[in-house]
C-alpha cells in the first residue's frame, strides 16, 4: 500500500485547450492524475471543469495539448477509446437502468458467457465479487431502482471497475448523499485509492473536499490557477482562488442574522401538528415577519417533507395552519400561492424550472400561473419584471430569450428565485436554494435572501450545509427521523454544536441509524 | 428570437416548397388555376379544400400533443359526429333549412367535444395513459357512431350541408374558410393568452407546472376537449363532402396523418413548444404528397408505401442527429451521442 504513496502519474493532460464557437472553454489548462491519489477539481461553475473532465473521458475532442495515460500519448474519439485506456466516469445523475437488476447493471456488457448464451448464475457471482470489493453486500437481483441513489452510485462505481480502471472520475457523486451516505462512498473510494487507482473527484462541498483529497487542482474561467497539496491550500485560500477575490461579505450575512425579530403580531404562518401518516410525525412551525427560520436534519430526516405539507405539494391529513392569525386549508399548491407562499424545490431541474422554455417565461411563469390562462402577462410587463430580476440576482447570461436548461445550477436557482419573488410573496420556503451550485452564486443568493428578509419577507431555510444555515437563520428547527426534534436560536451556536443535536441529544459517535 | 424562428420552420417549409416545384415539374398543369364561372379550380384549389379535415384535426392534435398526450381517438369522434348531424337531419322535416342543419351541426360538435371531454377526464383525472385513454374511444366510437345510424349509411339531401365542404364563396372552397378560420382561432387563443406557453410548460414539466401554480388538470382536459371540438367539426366536413354518414370510413387513419402532420410541423412527441404554423405546413405536405400519388397513379394499395418512403425522407431531413452528423466534422468540439442521450 505504501508504494501507492509513491504517487506515479498515470494521466498527464498538458496544455489541454477546447473551443466552442466563439468561446474558449478551456484554454492551455494542464492536469496530472496520480495513482493513489485522490484530486480534487475545484472552480465556480464555467471555470470548466466539466469541459475538463469531458476531454479526459473523451466526450470532447481537444483542440490542442495531448493526453499522456502511462506513458503513451493517446486521442480519444469518444468514450468508448477512453475506457478501453481505463479511464471511467461515474456522474451526478447516476446512468445505470433503473429497470434492471444490481447484478445486471454492473456487468452489462460484460456478462459472463457460456455454451448456451449468457450465464446469469456466474454473472451474478461476478458481479458480487465485485461489488464486495468495494465492501458493498447487495442482493445482486434486486432491482436497481429498489435501492437509494447511494447505492445506486457504488453500484455504478464497481460497474467502472469491472473494466479494471486505473482512472475513476467522480463528477459530483455526493451532491444527493446524506452524511452515512457520504461516510461510505468515502470509504469505498479510499479503499480504491489504496490499491493504487488515480481519482479524480469534482465537488461543491468544501468540507468533504478537506475529508478526502491528497491534492486539488482549482480552474478559473477556463485557465488553470494551479496545483496544491491539500495541506498548502486552508479554505479562505482556496475560495478566494476560485472566484478571484476575497470573501467577506458572508460576514455581512450573518450581521443581518443577528436582527431582532419583532414576535408579538400573529406570524405569517403557524402550524400545529402538521403531519401526514407514514411521512412526518406532527410537527408545530412558526415564521415571523422577515425571519429567516433554518431547517436543518439529514437528508430524509423530514425537512423536505414539512415544507412539502405547508406548501400543499402533498397533503397533510393532520394538523392546522394558519396564514397570520387565519386559519387556512392548504391541501394543493394553488392555495399556498394564493395566500402568497411560495416554494423552491429542491430539486430544481425536475420540480422547479421549465427547461426548455426561455428564462423570461420561466421567471413569469409563476405570475402567470397565478393570474390564469386568460389573463396574459403583457410583452412589455414581461419585459420589465424579467429585466429587473435578471439585473437584482445577476442571472448569466443575461439573455431573458436564453433556453433556461442551458443555464448553470446556480443561474438557474436564481431563474427559480426570481420567478417566485416576482410574485410578491409573503413566505418563501427554499429547499436546498444552494445545493449544488458554486461559491460565488451561493454568496449572492445568501446575499438576496438576508436582504429580502430584512425588508419584512418571511424566509424557511433548508441546507444541509448546517454553517449556512447558522449563518442565514435567526432560527433552527431541527428534524430527525421524520420529526421535530427541537428548535435553537442560531446565535451562539456552532456547527458542532448543531451537529451534535442533530445526531442526538446525549452525544454519540457517528450515528449510525443514518440509513433509510 | 425571430432568427430562431424562421429557422425552426425553414426546413418544413423547404420540404413543402421541393414537393411543388417536384409536381409542378412533372405536370406543369400542377399550379395552374382555372376560372370557371366565379370558382377557381385547380389541384392546388383541391388541396386547399381537402386538406381542411386534416388540418382541424391535426390542431387538435397539436394541442395534445404539446401537453405529452396523444389523440387516438380523433378518426372515431369524426364518425360519431357525422352521424349524429346526418341521423338529425334525416330525420327532421325540413332538411334544406339552415336552421336545423346549424342546430344538427352545433349537436355534432358539442357531442365531439364531450368525448374529447371524456378523454381529458381519463387522462387528466384518472390518469390512463393518453394512448390507452384515447385507444378505448377509437375502438368504441365507429360502434356508437354506427348504433346512432342503425347500422346503415345514413344519406340525404340537403343543400344548407352540403355547402360546407362544397360549396363556394368568392372563389374558393367554403372548406378552405373553416380551416382558415380554425388556424387563426387556435393560433389566437394559444398565443394571444397565455393558454399556450402554460400548455408548452405542463408538457415539458408537469410537476414543475404544478408547484409554480399551473392549473395543469385543466389545461390537459381542455386540450382534449378542443381536440373533440375540432375533430367533430371535421366529421361534419367529411360528411358533407360525401353527403353520407360511412361510420366505418369517415376519418380512417386520420389520426395517424394526423400525428405526422404535427411532427412535419416541428412539434416533439416528447411534447412542449408547437407551432401553429409548423403543423399548418405539415398538413400542406401531407395533403400535397396525397395528390402528387393520386396524380402519379400509384396504385391505391401499394399508395401507403409510397406516402410512408416520402414521410420517412422528410423526417431524416429534420432529423437533428442526422444534422449533427452532417455538421459534426465542420466542427471542433463535438457531442458525441452517449451526451445527447443524458
Amino acid at each position: 500500500m505504501s508504494t501507492a504513496k509513491e504517487a506515479r502519474a498515470i494521466v498527464e493532460m498538458r496544455g489541454i485547450t477546447i473551443e466552442f464557437p466563439g468561446v474558449k472553454a478551456l484554454d492551455g489548462v494542464d492536469l496530472t492524475l496520480r495513482g493513489g491519489e485522490v484530486h480534487t477539481l475545484m472552480g465556480e461553475n464555467g471555470a470548466g471543469k466539466s469541459t475538463l473532465i469531458k476531454a479526459l473521458t473523451g466526450v470532447y475532442a481537444i483542440d490542442g495539448g495531448s493526453i499522456i495515460v502511462e506513458g503513451t500519448p493517446r486521442e480519444f474519439r469518444g468514450t468508448a477509446d477512453a475506457q478501453l485506456a481505463g479511464i471511467s466516469t461515474v456522474y451526478q445523475e447516476v446512468n445505470l437502468c433503473t429497470n434492471l437488476s444490481v447484478g445486471e447493471n454492473v456487468m452489462l456488457g460484460h456478462e459472463v458467457r457460456g455454451p448456451l448464451g449468457i450465464n446469469w448464475a456466474a454473472t451474478h457471482r461476478e458481479a458480487a465479487r465485485h461489488l464486495e470489493n468495494l465492501g458493498v453486500r447487495l442482493d445482486t437481483r434486486s432491482m436497481l431502482s429498489a435501492h437509494s441513489i447511494a447505492v445506486q452510485q457504488l453500484v455504478a462505481i464497481s460497474r467502472a471497475m469491472v473494466t479494471d480502471s486505473r482512472v475513476l472520475v467522480l463528477d459530483e457523486p455526493t451532491s444527493s448523499l446524506d452524511r452515512g451516505e457520504v461516510d461510505q462512498l468515502f470509504g469505498v473510494i479510499r479503499g480504491l485509492r489504496d490499491r493504487g487507482v488515480a481519482i479524480l473527484f469534482v465537488t461543491h462541498f468544501l468540507d468533504q473536499v478537506y475529508e478526502i483529497s491528497d491534492r486539488l487542482t482549482v480552474l478559473r474561467n477556463g485557465t488553470l490557477v494551479g496545483e496544491y497539496p491539500v495541506e498548502d491550500l486552508p479554505r479562505g485560500q482556496l475560495i478566494s482562488k476560485m472566484i478571484g477575490r476575497e470573501l467577506d461579505e458572508l460576514d455581512a450575512i450573518s450581521q443581518s442574522a443577528a436582527r431582532a425579530i419583532d414576535r408579538t403580531s400573529d406570524p405569517v404562518i403557524r402550524a400545529t401538528g402538521v403531519g401526514r401518516r407514514g411521512v412526518l410525525h406532527p410537527a408545530d412551525v412558526e415564521v415571523y415577519d422577515g425571519e429567516v427560520v433554518g431547517l436543518a436534519g439529514l437528508l430524509g430526516s423530514g425537512r423536505t417533507e414539512l415544507v412539502r405539507l405547508l406548501y400543499g405539494a402533498d397533503r397533510a391529513d393532520a394538523g392546522r395552519v394558519e396564514v397570520r392569525g387565519r386559519t387556512a386549508r392548504i391541501t394543493n399548491p394553488r392555495h399556498a400561492i394564493d395566500r402568497r407562499i411560495a416554494f423552491s424545490s429542491e430539486d430544481r431541474r425536475a420540480e422547479g424550472l421549465v427547461g426548455d422554455l426561455t428564462v423570461a417565461e420561466n421567471i413569469v411563469l409563476g405570475i402567470q400561473a397565478k393570474r390564469g390562462a386568460l389573463r396574459k402577462v403583457r410583452k412589455s410587463e414581461q419585459d420589465t419584471i424579467v429585466e429587473e430580476y435578471i439585473q437584482a440576482l445577476g442571472v448569466r447570461p443575461a439573455n431573458p430569450n436564453a433556453l433556461v436548461r442551458n443555464l448553470s445550477g446556480g443561474n438557474q436557482q436564481k431563474v427559480l428565485l426570481a420567478r417566485w419573488l416576482a410574485t410578491a410573496p409573503q413566505l418563501i420556503i427554499l429547499d436546498e436554494p444552494t445545493r449544488g451550485i458554486d461559491v460565488g452564486a451561493k454568496a449572492d443568493i445568501q446575499r438576496k435572501v438576508a436582504e429580502l428578509s430584512e425588508q419584512g419577507l418571511a424566509v424557511v431555510f433548508i441546507s444541509s450545509e448546517l454553517e449556512e444555515v447558522i449563518r442565514i437563520a435567526q432560527r433552527i428547527v431541527v428534524m430527525r427521523d421524520r420529526r421535530k426534534i427541537g428548535e435553537l436560536t442560531s446565535h451562539d451556536i456552532g456547527v458542532d454544536d448543531l451537529v451534535a443535536f442533530i445526531a442526538d441529544e446525549q452525544p454519540q459517535p457517528d450515528s449510525p441509524e443514518s440509513a433509510a | 428570437m425571430k432568427k430562431i424562428l424562421t429557422h425552426r420552420l425553414m426546413l418544413p417549409i423547404a420540404a413543402l416548397v421541393a414537393l411543388i416545384v417536384i409536381n409542378t415539374i412533372a405536370r406543369p398543369s400542377f399550379v395552374s388555376v382555372t376560372v370557371k364561372g366565379d370558382q377557381l379550380y385547380g389541384p392546388l384549389i383541391d388541396i386547399l379544400r381537402n386538406s381542411a379535415p386534416l388540418m382541424l384535426v391535426s390542431l387538435g392534435m397539436m394541442i395534445v400533443i404539446s401537453t405529452r398526450g396523444i389523440d387516438l381517438s380523433v378518426g372515431a369522434i369524426m364518425a360519431v359526429s357525422g352521424a349524429v348531424a346526418l341521423t338529425i337531419i334525416d330525420g327532421s322535416p325540413t332538411p334544406n333549412d339552415l336552421g336545423t342543419v346549424l342546430g344538427a351541426i352545433g349537436i355534432a360538435v358539442l357531442i365531439g367535444m364531450l368525448l374529447g371531454a371524456w378523454n381529458g377526464f381519463l387522462v387528466a383525472v384518472v390518469g390512463v395513459q393518453p394512448i390507452i385513454a384515447t385507444l378505448v374511444l377509437m375502438l368504441a366510437g365507429r360502434g356508437v357512431a354506427l348504433l346512432i345510424t342503425g347500422g346503415f349509411i345514413t344519406t340525404i339531401n340537403s343543400a344548407p350541408y352540403k355547402f360546407m365542404a362544397q360549396g363556394y364563396v368568392i372563389g374558393l372552397p367554403f372548406a378552405f374558410f373553416v380551416s382558415v378560420a380554425a388556424v387563426a382561432l387556435v393560433a389566437l387563443i394559444e398565443r394571444r393568452t397565455a393558454l399556450g406557453v402554460l400548455t408548452e410548460a405542463v408538457g415539458i414539466n408537469p410537476e414543475a407546472s404544478r408547484l409554480a401554480g399551473v392549473r395543469s388538470r385543466g389545461i390537459i382536459w381542455g386540450a382534449y376537449a378542443a381536440s373533440g371540438v375540432l375533430a367533430g367539426f371535421a366529421g361534419i366536413l367529411y360528411s358533407s363532402n360525401t353527403m353520407a354518414a360511412d361510420s366505418n370510413a369517415a376519418g380512417l387513419y386520420i389520426e395517424l396523418y394526423a400525428i405526422l402532420a404535427v411532427v412535419l410541423g416541428g412539434t416533439s412527441l416528447m411534447g412542449g413548444k408547437f407551432t401553429v404554423a409548423g403543423t399548418v405546413i405539415g398538413v400542406f405536405t401531407i395533403e400535397t404528397l396525397r395528390s402528387t400519388i393520386l396524380f402519379l397513379g400509384v396504385p391505391s394499395a401499394v399508395a401507403p408505401l409510397f406516402l410512408a418512403v416520402a414521410v420517412v425522407i422528410v423526417v431524416l431531413i429534420q432529423s437533428p442527429r442526422l444534422r449533427s452528423l452532417v455538421t459534426r466534422t465542420a466542427q471542433g468540439a463535438r457531442p458525441n451521442t452517449s451526451e445527447v442521450a443524458r
